[in-house]
């Protein structure tokens, strides 16, 4: 069995340093037909991007995709600098009619993701001509060392039933030097695909074919993501089945999140493209989904008929009634840990991590400022983007509706959600978006803390303050704070993984929707103490 | 402002304090020779496990202590003089107090056996223990099997703990079944096949003869008294119970017996000093518990009691209903009321084993009123508050096993047996039990 699980490591380290080595690869350049049909496609008003761009990718050199890269950026920036000049001289000039011609010409858009859009069309080599072989020496291989590697718990953690030994004296679960290693490449997996698309080209040929047989597109860097996506939550969730088999709850919420991601996040949407509709996930509720009411998105759904007003409607139905409503019945949980597609993240790829959480009162103050105004800010910004979709003023009060959403995708979108809300597992835990970042999360924290039925019910006086429930939450809930003295567990920030409950060796925890009436209880005497609390209470 | 001393940083000296600290303004003052600050001694055996890092044994960050007024002071006290109110430390140094409290907890138990002294040897109680078995036992190069001697809860951990870290473990018992002193066989057979299923050596019905030693003074193996079978061992485990830590207290004017003697209320027979917790002892049993009990919950509401009293709201020891929970590697064990090893003259008992082996429940009742006595369960949790309330009412058998729906405390889509239960019930007492459906009304009417 050891045997087994040491070969499945091997296996996946070989697809691990094959799918990061495929970045290095390959050769990239256009000939002229192909690159006189990108020109036609984009429709550039100018000659001088078409001169510059021709010189940098019509060429029979061999060049990387690094090199492909800053030759393309030049060109824009070249392009771009030109007309930028020409503005400035007839605005000094005041030629306002000469002036207002150059915009037309000036290109916008993230360089890197023009170069991005050309580098696509310009691959040449092993990963691009053999996508299906490439893919199975990758993904292949470390999906097939990853599940080889997993398996063999079923034997050698012992019969079903908390298995946590050796969590604490692990360098990969304990920020050890393995813990490290993973932080540095998700982090600088997410700043590639946030910030350099360009420069894993190659890694979105692999999903090329999968990409054309759903929605009959090639692949952008986003298929490429939402669908390694799901192959990190289906591997990891075997894992889960694994490590929590005697659990049902915990069974059945992996199955949960793990369907929520693969048809509504991932499938759906691409099919949806398919017959030519809007992209849209629909259980992604905003704020989370923050560009939903951005004027692109509004314009997108408005121009689509009767399926984007559908899209439109139940998007507001979703956040204002769905989602209050389901977390005053079963509390957040039913969406964090049940639903969410970031939540289901941390629960598969991120449960090893769960214990890294930090639990002190700091970091609870820390996180009350932080995710509070993330929501304070998704509501301004979606104020500003609403304002500018009906008054059709690209600006309020002198601030850009624009800029303040660039801010927000930039800061919030893809900093904080992407690069430190996973990137940081192995460092902070497993929910650190979802704790510290998610305005949703916020938003239904409200309501779970203030009007809802669900609490985590401590048993009576049956706890030892032993700290495993404390230890094993991912959302830093002190959770011994409570049931050492017998009050249950009503706080706004935990997501109802359900793992306080499981990792419990007393029995004193249970997540459970009942009355309001009661559900918060203060207690100053333990159930067991057969103290007269009226007498008590009267003497004081 | 009156200044109270407490000597002992665990369960019950700490809460004392914080209740001290909420109802009152008064100087307090805990003294401990163990740790800086408050650990949950019951996770010790989770950080050698690697479940949990000594930090997160510790209930509470340490600016609270300053932050609660509540002066911490480490020192080992070796002496109580009670008529000058006032302790003395080993270095001589001395502390005056206006009321102390006794809350010194436990020592392991040893008898006497030769070389129970030898590196090597320890309990598994105290910081230093967890310290010990990472010295002797941090894997199985270093330490080639271990032996535990003693069957109880404590035994049981340590055992688990070291085949956490693949450590080969005999585990002697003197009972002719684990803990069969205090579980009925039934539960108890449950248990030995538990341990012996993770490939633990469980040996019963047998005794410790002498533990030896190698040239250097470490252990290297341990004798059985009755087969004489030495078993070559690093390690031995003593687990024999615990008694009272009060040595430092023998020559005062205090009472004490096994351990320190206190009323109803606490009171030592010295006007200001208060015993709680291991250490205290009952002059008389209260109801059916033993007049020292070594559980971390009497230690807490002793805390909790004495507190009041030392605040002027004099309030009497009441215990309630007997109620108490281990886990057994992977089985966890909840009682309510008394099931005791043996039915007593008066009492029935039900018993319903899932097929599983590994779950069961075991209730005990009045086989003349069918008044309810008490339930053990292996591996379905329950509603304390249910248990608590139904003895209280001295609920009928019947009335618990309609209701055992409500008193089910499994989490959500646990597969409940409660169907199944109160099937088995009606087949072997001829009754027409209905089980009732889960009722939050009832759950909450309390």
């Amino acid at each position: 069995m050891k045997a087994i699980k040491q070969s499945g490591l091997i296996l996946f380290l070989i697809g691990l340093t094959i799918f990061t080595g495929t970045i290095f690869t390959g050769s990239f350049s256009l000939n002229s037909n192909e690159f006189d049909s990108f020109i036609k496609e984009k429709n550039y008003k100018n000659e001088l991007i078409k001169d510059e761009l021709q010189k940098a990718v019509v060429t029979s050199e061999n060049i990387n995709i690094f090199e492909f890269s800053s030759r393309v950026r030049n060109a824009y920036k070249v392009s771009n600098e030109h007309y930028e000049a020409l503005i400035t001289k007839y605005d000094s000039e005041k030629n306002w009619t000469k002036k207002g011609e150059q915009y037309q010409y000036k290109i916008y858009g993230k360089p890197h993701s023009l170069s991005f859009e050309l580098a696509k069309k310009a691959g040449a080599g092993f990963a691009a001509k053999n996508p299906i072989l490439m893919w199975l020496l990758t993904f292949g291989l470390g999906i097939i060392g990853a599940l080889l590697f997993i398996i063999p718990d079923v034997i050698l953690l012992g019969k079903p039933g908390i298995k946590n030994n050796g969590i604490f004296l692990n360098a990969a679960t304990n920020r050890g030097w393995i813990g490290w290693f993973a932080f540095v490449f998700l982090v600088s997996f997410y700043i590639l695909l946030y910030f350099y698309p360009d420069y894993i080209v190659n890694w979105v040929y692999l999903v090329d074919p999968i990409s054309e047989s759903i929605s009959g597109n090639l692949a952008s860097q986003w298929f490429l993501y939402g669908f390694l996506y799901c192959v990190v939550m289906t591997v990891m969730a075997v894992r889960m089945y694994i490590k929590y088999r005697h659990n049902k709850y915990q069974i059945l919420r992996t199955t949960s999140v793990l369907f929520f991601q693969i048809v509504f996040a991932f499938l759906i949407p691409e099919i949806l493209v398919r017959f030519e509709k809007p992209w849209y996930d629909f259980k992604n509720a905003f704020p989370l989904d923050y560009d939903f009411f951005f004027k692109w998105n509004l314009d997108e759904l408005l121009s689509s008929g009767g399926f984007g007003l559908f899209i439109l409607v139940w998007g507001v139905v979703l956040t204002i009634v769905v989602v209050p409503v389901m977390v005053y019945f079963f509390g957040k949980r039913w969406y964090c840990s049940w639903v969410c597609g970031c939540g289901g993240l941390a629960e598969t790829l991120g449960d090893p991590y769960r214990q890294l959480s930090s639990k002190t009162l700091l970091s609870w103050r820390a996180e009350r400022i932080i995710i509070h105004s993330v929501l304070v800010f998704v509501l301004v910004m979606t104020g500003f983007a609403l304002y500018t979709f009906f008054s059709g003023a690209d600006q309020v009060i002198g601030i850009k509706t624009q800029t303040i959403q660039d801010i927000y995708g930039f800061l919030i979108g893809s900093i904080f959600a992407g690069v430190i809300g996973t990137g940081f597992y192995p460092i902070f835990g497993n929910r650190v978006w979802c704790r510290f970042g998610c305005p949703l999360a916020a938003y239904l924290g409200f309501v779970q803390r203030f009007k809802s039925r669900f609490r985590i019910t401590t048993n009576g006086g049956q706890c030892i303050s032993c700290g495993n429930c404390s230890t094993y939450c991912e959302q830093g809930i002190d959770v011994r704070a409570y049931a050492q003295k017998g009050e249950n567990i009503v706080r706004s920030s935990c997501v109802g993984c359900g793992v306080c409950s499981a990792v419990c060796p007393r029995g004193v925890l249970k997540l459970e929707n009942g009355p309001e009436k009661g559900r918060i209880n203060p207690t100053e005497i333990l159930l067991g103490n057969d103290i007269d609390l009226m007498e008590l209470v009267n003497n004081k | 402002m009156e200044h109270i001393v407490i000597i002992g940083n665990g369960i019950s000296g700490v809460t004392a304090a914080r209740h001290i600290r909420k109802n009152s303004d008064k100087e307090i003052t805990i003294v401990s020779a163990e740790t800086d600050y408050f650990f949950s001694r019951t996770a010790l055996m989770y950080v050698y496990m690697g479940h949990m890092k000594f930090e997160h044994t510790q209930p509470y960050e340490s600016w609270f202590w300053k932050k609660n007024r509540i002066n911490l002071k480490k020192g080992t006290v070796s002496k109580v003089h009670s008529n000058a109110n006032k302790i003395e430390f080993s270095n001589g140094e001395e502390l005056s107090f206006d009321k102390l409290i006794i809350a010194t907890g436990s020592k392991p138990n040893k008898f006497g056996w030769p070389g129970q002294d030898l590196n090597g040897v320890m309990g598994m109680y105290h910081k230093q223990d967890l310290e010990n078995l990472e010295k002797y036992a941090p894997n199985n190069q270093v330490c080639k099997r271990a032996v535990i001697v003693g069957g109880g809860l404590i035994g049981i951990e340590l055992a688990e703990m070291l085949h956490s870290r693949n450590i080969p473990v005999t585990f002697l018992v003197r009972e002719n079944s684990f803990w069969g002193n205090v579980l009925p066989k039934e539960e108890s057979a449950i248990i030995n096949k538990e341990i012996l299923d993770a490939h633990i050596d469980l040996r019963l019905g047998v005794n410790l003869k002498e533990i030896k030693a190698d040239k250097n003074g470490n252990v290297s193996s341990i004798i059985i008294a009755e087969t004489n079978e030495e078993i070559a061992c690093n390690v031995v485990g003593l687990t024999a119970g615990v008694t009272p830590n009060i040595d430092f207290l023998k020559n005062t004017d205090l009472e004490i017996g096994r351990g320190v003697k206190v009323n109803r209320f606490l009171e030592t027979n010295i006007k200001n000093i208060y015993a709680i917790g291991d250490c205290a002892e009952q002059h008389e049993a209260i109801g059916q518990r033993r007049p020292i009990e070594a559980v971390w919950y009497t230690g807490r509401m002793m805390g909790e009691t004495v507190a009041q009293t030392i605040c002027g709201n004099k309030i009497e020891y009441k215990p309630g209903h007997w109620f108490n929970s281990a886990k057994f590697i992977d089985i966890e064990y909840q009682t309510y009321g008394w099931v005791w090893a043996e039915p007593k003259e008066n009492e029935a008992r039900f018993y319903w084993e899932h097929q599983s082996g590994k779950k069961c429940i075991h209730i005990n009742y009045d086989k003349n009123t069918s008044e309810f006595i008490g339930i053990n369960t292996f591996g379905i949790r329950m509603r304390h508050e249910f248990f608590d309330k139904a003895l209280t009412e001295k609920k009928s058998v019947q009335y618990i096993l309609e209701h055992l729906a409500d008193a089910n405390f499994d989490p959500e889509f646990y597969k409940l047996h409660e169907p199944e239960i109160v099937a088995k019930f009606n087949i072997e007492n001829n009754t027409n039990i209905q089980l009732k459906k889960k009722s939050w009304a009832r759950i909450f009417s309390a």
